[in-house]
């Protein structure tokens, strides 16, 4: 019998890597259909204002000029529905401004689109857009999050008085407020985080085709859960009937999250297929990209962390204002609530949480799910309160962590989560010695004598990751589910084909599926296709995001493991043994009542040719499907460590060391967790030293609208990485999986901004830490 | 991008006749600044002409004292030519520093200064060594040619053809860069001329300027260290979001001070 080498847990390079680096990757804008036409969005420059009129006379006269749609074209559709349900604190259901497709009479965010030109060329329809004359009355607008709600501010919605979308608390506020009295020590904070625009590579984009013959609809579109996107497109707005809607996502250029969400432009353009008639294609301009994809971010919190004379965390009190945009998108409600507060007890053993959080629509693009969603602002706001705690009480910011780590599991945070496994003091260890800290006095010392500020930073995250446990998100106002499923199609001659509910955007499904089901049958990796983002291909599924891959992966395994079973009970009749004396290894069968043995192929024959076995007891053919519904979240943590030096003179942050000892459970390849890691960590530092969407305070007109202003950060600003990775399996899911995708954008901010604090010496500094903000900082002027 | 029509002319008396040929005709070098214009539809000339194949416009000599550098050259070229180099090696530094590989072979030194960007590493160069810009019609000293925000000495429709520079090996280019687009948000070249130092700074917002208090004081013998206190006109300096005023002012004197200290550039 010949071993075969166990793919599932090494670092197998990605299958998809081929097509990409030689440029044949296929996106949504490659695609042309037979009578293809183009759409461009004419959108406003003001960022609140009533529309008075729209004459599209000029326009419709340009050669190439199909139709022009205005908002009253899509006044039958349904307003954008926001997903996720918010009480108020006092049981009130949020206030949700209406979002209409195209808007009709008044606009609220620059950008926001008021008429949709349909042509024949791309290059026609964006000429005719500027032929479009919109009247406008201008409205003054609000933009800053600390103000929205304040009196005489303008309002946006007439729902939402005072801005105010929703008033939400979590925890014990009681309980909290007696900590806080007998508490040795208060330690306030008050800090932004700021708000991100998410830039994948490739910008949205969707191609829709409808058949009026057969009332079908075709729509390619780049997106992160295309199966979620047919229901919505069939149940909300009626494009067509589900089993004639056909949603595709080919290869997608990165997303973030941004491209999990439901948007007014994809549902303007599929609409549009329909009045036409023709296929309508539209790709975003990279500043339509920053104009309308959902940034992230933009909290402004103040934080109370009591302590007691030791140094033991006794309660948390968290006040956040979120800015939720102009309206609330798909999932906005969600991130600065449940995806949130829920995660204040970070990894330490707090007695007391109590967070209040109030969304505030503000003149913007609507902030939804941008990586981590919620748990960076939250990791944000311990790990930074927790470093100046050690600041003022004269502790070592790694001993501060360690007195206060969660030890025992599961853990029953006062904030709904029951973290499932871990070991955060074997984090801390592993972190430490990575980023050898006993080191940093002397490189300190060093730094210091070539005139440089160096500084280091800890933090330590934990989140909740693989959503998601259906039942646990319906009582917290989910309205849909989020299990995952497969379809595991064995051929008979042995390959496989898995037809799986996620959809990779850049996270190396195609490897990591094939690298499971490979182990599962013993099949060479090269016998597995796997298939993804077509829904006339797969039946169900709920998509890629929030770190879940190990939701669809193990409904991939149990697939694999239905279809190992069938094998048992095709291979006893095959031999003439009882079925409870076969078994299954290394792909093959073998039995305790016989010296034959049956390789997986074989077996897969025999179930197709079904000659050879009693078919009224056992079907014939060889397919089996699972839908996995994990009991609970899993609960990634790890302790990310970082150096910085500073230039005193200019205020220059540079980023000299990183390291990040995570512990994701089981590892599907290393190899892809690391470049996870990676690009999490350097979105993480591009946010904690360069990137930051700002506004005009009076018009919020978006200033930084392009990449010569919204500062990425870039591969030659990033150190390279140091990693390590502990394994606490989670209990949550066959694998012993935890999810890894969003886990260094969680994790290096704290990192990077305590380190500055620590070079500076000082409270806090805002992000960006640009180098004006530090040069400021040191300067002792206000940052 | 609207439309426009687009010559390649493949000598200089053709490049010149098509720019004389219409009032909108615009001269094409790199692109690097007015591709993205007209894709943003900013602008919208009846005519492009392509100077990527007017030989007149190449080359990269040195004769005697003088080194010559021809408006179509690329920033890679000039970084990486060995005549540059042995000439003002500090030239060629600051041509690689700018942008990234892809702009450097695309982008020439010639659409650089005719752009003058208040924000671009050449004019700063330029002025400090004293260059002589060459057209089809006639010489501009540097501290003509550079008349402010985005404007020049040129005529509609004059070519630049050539820059000529005094070859001068005492030098050196500081950049304190724009996080974002990695622009100068300071940049400052130093040179030490026969007429004396030679400060210019760029990156101010208000267009490329000598730093003439801090010449006169380090002509006169004048420590390194004291360039911290030398007088700098703020009306020089406006602020933005990258950086403000005050900030910028003060990066000055941190370039200058670090463009003394480091000393020439290593041929």
């Amino acid at each position: 019998m010949t071993a075969i080498a166990r793919n599932f847990g090494s670092s197998v390079r990605r299958l998809e890597d081929k097509r990409f680096v030689m440029g044949m990757g296929r996106y949504v804008d490659d695609l042309i259909f037979p009578g293809q036409t183009y759409a461009a969005f004419v959108r406003t420059p003001y960022a609140h204002a009533r529309i008075m009129g729209i004459d599209a006379t000029e326009a419709l006269g340009a050669p190439g000029v199909l139709r022009v749609l205005t908002g009253a074209d899509f006044a039958a559709l349904p307003a954008m529905p926001c997903g996720w349900m918010i009480h108020s604190r006092d049981g009130e259901p949020m206030r949700v401004g209406e979002r209409r497709v195209v808007a009709i009479d008044t606009v609220r965010h620059v950008g926001e689109a008021v008429a949709v030109v349909i042509a024949e060329s791309r290059e026609a329809a964006r000429d005719a857009v500027d032929l479009v004359q919109v009247d406008y009355d201008e409205l003054p607008a609000v933009i800053d999050v600390a103000e929205a709600g304040d009196e005489g501010r303008p309002q946006l919605h007439p729902i939402a008085p005072g801005n105010l979308a929703f008033d939400w608390e979590l925890g014990d506020s009681a309980a909290v407020a007696r900590a806080m009295e007998t508490a040795a020590h208060r330690i306030t904070l008050t800090l932004r985080n700021n708000r991100l625009v998410p830039n994948a590579i490739e910008p949205r984009a969707i191609n829709a085709q409808w058949d009026p013959i057969e009332e079908r609809l075709d729509v390619r579109m780049t997106h992160q859960n295309p199966i979620g996107m047919r229901m919505f497109y069939a149940a909300a707005y009626g494009l067509a009937a589900e089993h004639k809607l056909r949603m595709v996502s080919p290869d997608v250029g990165g997303g973030f999250g941004s491209k999990a969400h439901n948007y007014p432009e994809e549902v303007a353009v599929a609409f549009a297929a329909k009045l036409v008639c023709r296929p309508v294609k539209w790709t975003a301009e990279r500043t339509e990209a920053f104009l309308s994809d959902a940034h992230g971010r933009d909290h402004l919190t103040t934080a109370t962390l009591a302590l007691d004379a030791d140094g033991r965390f006794l309660a948390i009190e968290v006040d956040t204002k979120a800015a939720m945009g102009a309206y609330l998108s798909s999932t906005g409600s969600l991130i600065p609530t449940y995806m949130y507060a829920t995660m204040l007890s970070g990894q330490y053993d707090i007695p007391a949480i109590h967070n209040r959080t109030r969304a505030y629509y503000t003149n913007s693009c609507p902030v939804d799910a941008y990586r981590g969603a919620g748990r960076p602002e939250a990791a944000y706001v311990v790990e930074r309160i927790v470093s100046l705690a050690a600041r003022k009480l004269g502790l070592d910011q790694a001993e501060i962590r360690r007195r206060n780590f969660i030890t025992s599991f599961p853990h029953q945070t006062p904030v709904i989560w029951e973290y499932d496994s871990g070991d955060y003091s074997a984090g801390l260890d592993q972190a430490l010695a990575l980023s050898d800290y006993a080191g940093f006095p002397a490189r300190k010392a060093e730094a210091a004598a070539r005139g440089k500020l160096r500084g280091i930073g800890i933090s330590a995250y934990v989140e909740a990751c693989g959503i998601g446990p259906t039942a646990i998100l319906a009582k917290l106002g989910g309205g849909a589910g989020m299990w995952d499923s497969a379809e595991v199609r064995v051929h008979p001659v042995g390959t496989v084909e898995v037809l799986s509910g996620a959809h990779s955007h850049g996270q190396g499904h195609a490897t990591t599926i094939a690298q499971l089901v490979s182990d599962k049958f013993g099949v060479p990796m090269d016998s597995i296709s796997v298939i993804q983002g077509d829904t006339d291909r797969i039946q169900a599924g709920t998509g890629t995001y929030g770190s879940r891959a190990s939701v669809g992966m193990s409904a991939t395994a149990r697939a694999c493991d239905r279809i190992v079973d069938k094998g048992k009970l095709i291979v006893a009749h095959l031999m003439g043994v009882p079925a409870d004396t076969v078994s299954f290894e290394g792909g093959i069968y073998s039995s305790t009542a016989t010296n034959q043995t049956i390789p997986f192929g074989e077996m897969a024959f025999a179930a197709h040719a079904a000659n050879a076995f009693p078919t009224a007891e056992i079907e014939p053919g060889l397919v089996a499907q699972s839908f996995f519904d994990p009991p609970n979240f899993t609960f990634p943590s790890g302790v990310h460590v970082a150096e910085v030096e500073i230039d005193p003179d200019t205020g220059v942050t540079e980023v000299v060391a990183f390291s990040a000892a995570d512990d994701f459970g089981v590892l599907a390849n290393p190899l892809i967790v690391e470049g996870q890691i990676m690009g999490g960590v350097a979105q993480g530092i591009g946010q904690a030293l360069w990137e930051e969407c700002r506004h005009d305070p009076e018009t919020a007109q978006l200033l930084t609208a392009s990449f010569m202003d919204y500062g990425m950060p870039r591969a030659d600003s990033i150190p390279e990485l140091r990693l390590g990775f502990g394994c606490s399996p989670s209990p949550s899911n066959p694998l012993g999986m935890k999810g890894c995708g969003e886990a260094g954008a969680i994790g290096a901010p704290p990192a990077i901004i305590n380190a500055v604090c620590d070079a500076l010496a000082v409270d806090h500094v805002d992000m960006p830490a640009t180098a004006e903000r530090v040069w400021l900082a040191i300067a002792g002027k206000a940052a | 991008m609207l439309d426009f029509r687009y010559s390649r002319p493949t000598s200089l008396g053709e490049a010149v006749a098509l720019m004389g040929s219409e009032p909108d005709a615009q001269p094409l070098a790199g692109g690097q600044t007015l591709l993205p214009v007209l894709r943003a539809r900013l602008a919208a000339p009846g005519r492009l002409v392509d100077l990527g194949r007017v030989p007149e416009l190449k080359g990269i000599s040195r004769s005697g004292d003088t080194l010559t550098i021809g408006a179509a050259e690329t920033h890679a070229a000039v970084a990486g030519s060995a005549v540059v180099k042995a000439a003002i090696p500090a030239l060629a530094a600051l041509a690689g520093g700018i942008g990234d590989p892809q702009v450097r072979n695309r982008g020439t030194i010639g659409g650089s200064t005719a752009n003058n960007d208040p924000a671009a590493c050449y004019p700063s160069a330029l002025l400090a060594l004293g260059a002589q810009i060459v057209t089809d019609r006639r010489r501009i000293d540097a501290p003509d040619f550079f008349t402010g925000l985005f404007s020049t000495a040129l005529e509609p429709g004059e070519l630049l053809l050539k820059l000529e520079l005094p070859a001068c090996t005492q030098a050196r280019y500081v950049k304190l860069e724009n996080a974002a687009s990695r622009f100068a948000l300071i940049g400052l070249f130093h040179a030490r001329t026969l007429q004396g130092h030679r400060l210019a700074v760029t990156g101010s917002g208000t267009g490329v300027f000598r730093w003439t208090e801090a010449e006169a004081w380090l002509d006169g013998g004048g420590a390194v260290e004291g360039l911290m206190d030398i007088p700098l006109d703020p009306e020089r300096f406006t602020g933005d979001l990258h950086g403000s005023a005050a900030y910028r002012r003060h990066l000055v004197r941190v370039a200058a001070k670090r463009a003394l200290a480091l000393g020439p550039v290593a041929a």
